[in-house]
């Protein structure tokens, strides 16, 4: 099979991608572009460690091909605009071992894009895809009320 | 035990091969590493020791030798060598320890981090401190006694003289290393960074997708491997099609690994690796693999027969480990209450699966490995491939979780061979389906308990059997027997003052690798015990923290004396860190006090309780639950820890709070099965892990102890499960005595 070149736009900025176009945009952005912020889970869209945006909305890079996100603006845990949720993430000292926190942002961010006041039913249902294995959900939760909280006085 | 060689003076070579200073030709990717072994051989640092470097612009190096997992070491390591230092914590830089025996152990498990190496980490700070300060008093032509550390300065008592640590390094870093005698170290009172919520030193990187995991390694011309292994224990590839494998676009070569001998311990499991120019395509290739596979002796393995044969088996007499009283005469007479209880396999299923980096070359091999075993992966790849020891060297980068199955250096091995094979550096890549199917499981348990009641309605008798094939099985053949080691996680080392005690073991063969998970037996162990203590407060119509006052007796030492059971302590001596009765009962009181401030359970809602020592630390768990039509909600979670003194008390919470939803996870829903020798499960539909939606709020209360430092990341795990299914049996009056809970509830 011959392989297309194919332009993608990440964090702004467009790369020249040479790639199966069946190809995840997670090994993509990993293994070509060299951007290893977004991290592999489980390769099934079950855990939400992949978590992207796609023109905002969340996706899970490993089941997102590369030929369904060529000309839509992809976001990455290194690009995304959310230094309000990383502060309080950071207050509430969420991180134990780091490795899903990306994509516990990159879905807490693409809720509060959304939905800026939600309720505790809504943030439980936009983070139920995301699996912390070190148990950081309460403090996750905090961090996102927390960050609603200014939100709100904002 | 390794002698530490750490006081010396480090001669220039020595430290470039200590931080591994850039060799080898190899770029690393785009981010770098930025948190790695560094070249600090420069002339403008100084080595004080081992673990410490100080450079002319002030900054402080401190080494961690232990793997981060989560567990928040990188961080707790730092404050206390930066204590004892006086060091400026802005100041403090955070270097990762390559595999090096003059550190001492490495091995990143059992909760030993702080508690074996607390003291050592607080020598070598005064060391260094003691260095800068006699460097500036012989600046100053002063006594010692006149000056003093503070903040990363030295100042002279009798004037408004100072000196920063980084004017001082270069002329300290060639003093004449104090001995260890000779230093005084700080009293509690006066730490600094010991005793402080210090936000965990990786934060950002981590915030910011820069943070560099076992996964994130990037070398020049690296390849990227993905191993079907053999789906069974000790079979082996019978025939193999890689035809259509190789069609693959990306796919580089096929390469069949030899099956292993002998016992497992750390060896690869063999099967065939597709290799390709990157992650995706190597996983494409390996499915369009056609392998058949040999018989094995393990081909039978089905996990519902052996549990059946595991429950017959502690219903009939074994060896006994522990006894007192003449209960073998008189036992039993007129039991009163038995019960068994069953945990099935579990996996650790930390969200990075095992993944390692190697470049073998004429010069040795260099590996990057997401590993809680440094020294053992070196040990290990060197004896593989016929290295020295000294030409291995070991990049330990951040874990994404380990709980135990990354102190297992097996993948770290397949991607040395793979290496050596291609002479080319080799990333080897586990996907979620081989974490769960070719793990190090923690073993497939059941237990019996019977107790009788004396004519006061107090137990005065309690007989109790475990059987689970044993962690020894991993590392010689043969072995059908649990080992004390492991009988000592929570089973025989329950201080129950009771006039008549016997608890035996009983035999099991293993099927499959059998390792260490995260708190290990005590899981099951203290699942039995929970529960029965439970069972007979329901009983005695006594409330569960009565009924364990009552059965622990009053407060003491206990030393197990005439039980013919030696207890091994965690390795610890029971003078620095007693089975002290005393610490169960504070936290009995605790917990007693918390829970009857808590609003009133309505109807459907129960409370349930447990208490467990493990680690050296003991950890009281309270769960209020809510079973509603065959739905389980865990509402909330109270536990209390004395883990001694605490170096950072917020992740000493974090890693409660962690421990909580492990232990709500395995029992709520943690199950591998082998069905003809193989494990049902692949990923996460069928292995579930707690989500955010079914976690409970969560309070840990840290109990103040002036105790010596105990473990910390595993002991909050074991009461989790009994705690949880008391409380159900208290919402609805059932009792579940096998996990996990999602056979018979909707969770």
């Amino acid at each position: 099979m011959t392989i297309p070149t194919q332009t993608l736009l990440v964090n702004g900025k467009n790369f020249t991608i040479n790639a199966d176009p069946n190809m995840p945009v997670l090994w993509v952005l990993r293994d070509i572009i060299g951007l290893s912020g977004t991290k592999f889970g489980c390769g099934s869209g079950l855990c939400g460690a992949c978590t992207i945006h796609v023109d905002g909305a969340p996706m899970r890079g490993c089941l997102t091909s590369l030929k369904h996100v060529v000309g839509k603006q992809v976001t990455t845990i290194e690009g995304v605009e959310a230094e309000r949720l990383k502060e309080k993430w950071a207050e509430h000292n969420v991180p134990q071992c780091g490795y899903c926190q990306a994509g516990q942002i990159m879905s807490a961010a693409a809720l509060l894009a959304k939905t800026p006041q939600p309720t505790d039913g809504q943030i439980d249902e936009a983070m139920s895809g995301n699996i912390c294995r070190c148990g950081t959900y309460p403090r996750i939760k905090a961090a996102i009320k927390a960050a609603v909280t200014e939100n709100a006085e904002a | 035990m390794t002698t530490f060689t750490a006081v010396e003076n480090i001669s220039r070579r020595n430290v470039l091969k200590l931080f591994g200073a850039a060799g080898g030709g190899l770029a690393l990717g785009a981010t770098g590493l930025a948190w790695s072994p560094m070249a600090l051989a420069q002339d403008k640092q100084a080595m004080m020791n081992l673990f410490i470097a100080i450079g002319e612009d002030n900054k402080v190096y401190l080494t961690c030798h232990r793997s981060e997992m989560g567990q928040g070491i990188r961080t707790g390591i730092s404050q206390v060598l930066a204590d004892e230092l006086e060091a400026d914590w802005d100041n403090v830089v955070v270097i990762q320890g390559l595999a090096d025996k003059r550190y001492g152990s490495q091995n990143t498990d059992g909760s030993r981090s702080i508690r074996k190496h607390y003291t050592r980490m607080r020598q070598m700070g005064a060391l260094a401190r003691t260095m800068l300060e006699q460097t500036a008093a012989a600046k100053w032509q002063v006594p010692v006694s006149e000056v003093y550390a503070k903040s990363s300065k030295v100042f002279h008592k009798g004037s408004n003289k100072s000196l920063t640590f980084g004017e001082l390094a270069i002329d300290a870093g060639k003093q004449t290393v104090p001995a260890i005698e000779s230093l005084s170290l700080k009293s509690d009172n006066d730490f600094t960074h010991i005793g402080q919520s210090k936000t965990i030193v990786d934060m950002q990187d981590m915030l910011n997708g820069k943070a560099i995991y076992g996964f994130d390694i990037k070398l020049d011309g690296m390849v990227y491997a993905s191993i079907s292994r053999p789906p069974v224990l000790g079979s082996d590839v019978a025939s193999l099609d890689d035809s259509e494998a190789r069609k693959v676009v990306g796919v580089i070569d096929v390469i069949q690994l030899p099956v292993p001998k002998g016992a497992p311990v750390f060896q690869a499991l063999g099967g065939v690796a597709v290799i390709a120019t990157n992650t995706w395509s190597a996983m494409q290739g390996r499915k369009a693999l056609k392998v058949s596979w040999t018989a094995s002796v393990n081909d039978r393995h089905d996990t519902d027969k052996y549990m059946a044969e595991l429950v017959d088996k502690v219903k009939q007499p074994g060896k006994v480990m522990r006894q007192l009283g003449d209960s073998v005469k008189n036992w039993p007479k007129q039991s009163t209450v038995n019960a068994v209880y069953t945990v099935p396999y579990l996996t650790h299923a930390m969200m990075e699966p095992p993944v390692a980096t190697a470049n073998v070359t004429a010069q040795g091999c260099e590996l990057w490995s997401s590993t809680q075993t440094p020294q053992s992966t070196q040990q290990t790849v060197a004896a593989l491939l016929g290295l020295k020891e000294d030409n291995v060297k070991v990049n330990v980068t951040l874990l994404g979780g380990g709980f135990g199955r990354k102190s297992k250096p097996d993948y770290s091995v397949e991607a040395a061979m793979l290496s050596q094979r291609l002479n080319l550096p080799v990333k080897v890549s586990w996907t979620r389906e081989d974490e769960i199917q070719h793990g190090y499981y923690h073993a497939i348990s059941s237990q019996f308990y019977q107790a009788k009641f004396d004519d006061n309605n107090k137990v005065d008798a309690l007989l109790a059997r475990t059987g689970f094939p044993s962690i020894s099985s991993t590392f010689a053949e043969g072995v059908d027997m649990p080992s004390a080691g492991e009988l000592d996680l929570g089973f025989t080392d329950v201080p129950l003052a009771l006039p008549q005690i016997r608890l035996e073991a009983v035999k099991a063969v293993a099927r499959t690798r059998i390792g260490w998970m995260r708190s290990v037996c005590n899981i099951q162990h203290a699942f039995g015990i929970g529960s029965f203590v439970d069972e007979l407060a329901v009983k005695a119509n006594k409330p569960c923290i009565q009924m364990w006052r009552e059965m622990l007796g009053a407060d003491r030492k206990e030393t197990f004396a005439d039980q013919g059971f030696s207890y091994g302590n965690y390795g610890e001596e029971l003078a620095d860190h007693p089975v002290d009765v005393a610490r169960y009962h504070h936290l009995l009181d605790i917990m007693e006090a918390t829970l009857a401030k808590q609003p009133k359970v309505t109807k459907n809602q129960g409370w349930g309780f447990a208490i467990h020592r493990s680690f050296v630390s003991y950890v009281a768990v309270a769960t209020l639950v809510e079973v509603v039509d065959n739905q389980l909600q865990v509402l909330k979670s109270i536990a209390a820890i004395d883990a001694g003194l605490v170096v950072n008390p917020d992740r000493v919470k974090s890693q409660t709070e962690g421990a909580i939803i492990f232990g709500l996870s395995l029992a709520m829903m943690g199950e591998i099965s082998f069905k003809n020798g193989k494990v049902t499960q692949s990923n996460f539909h069928d292995y579930p892990l707690l989500r955010l939606p079914q976690c409970p709020d969560i309070e840990v209360i840290l109990v103040e102890s002036n105790a010596k430092p105990a473990g910390v990341g595993e002991p909050g795990v074991p009461p989790v499960a009994p705690s949880l299914t008391n409380a159900i049996f208290a919402a609805t009056g059932t009792r579940y005595r096998d996990l996990p809970l999602n056979k018979v509830l909707s969770v």
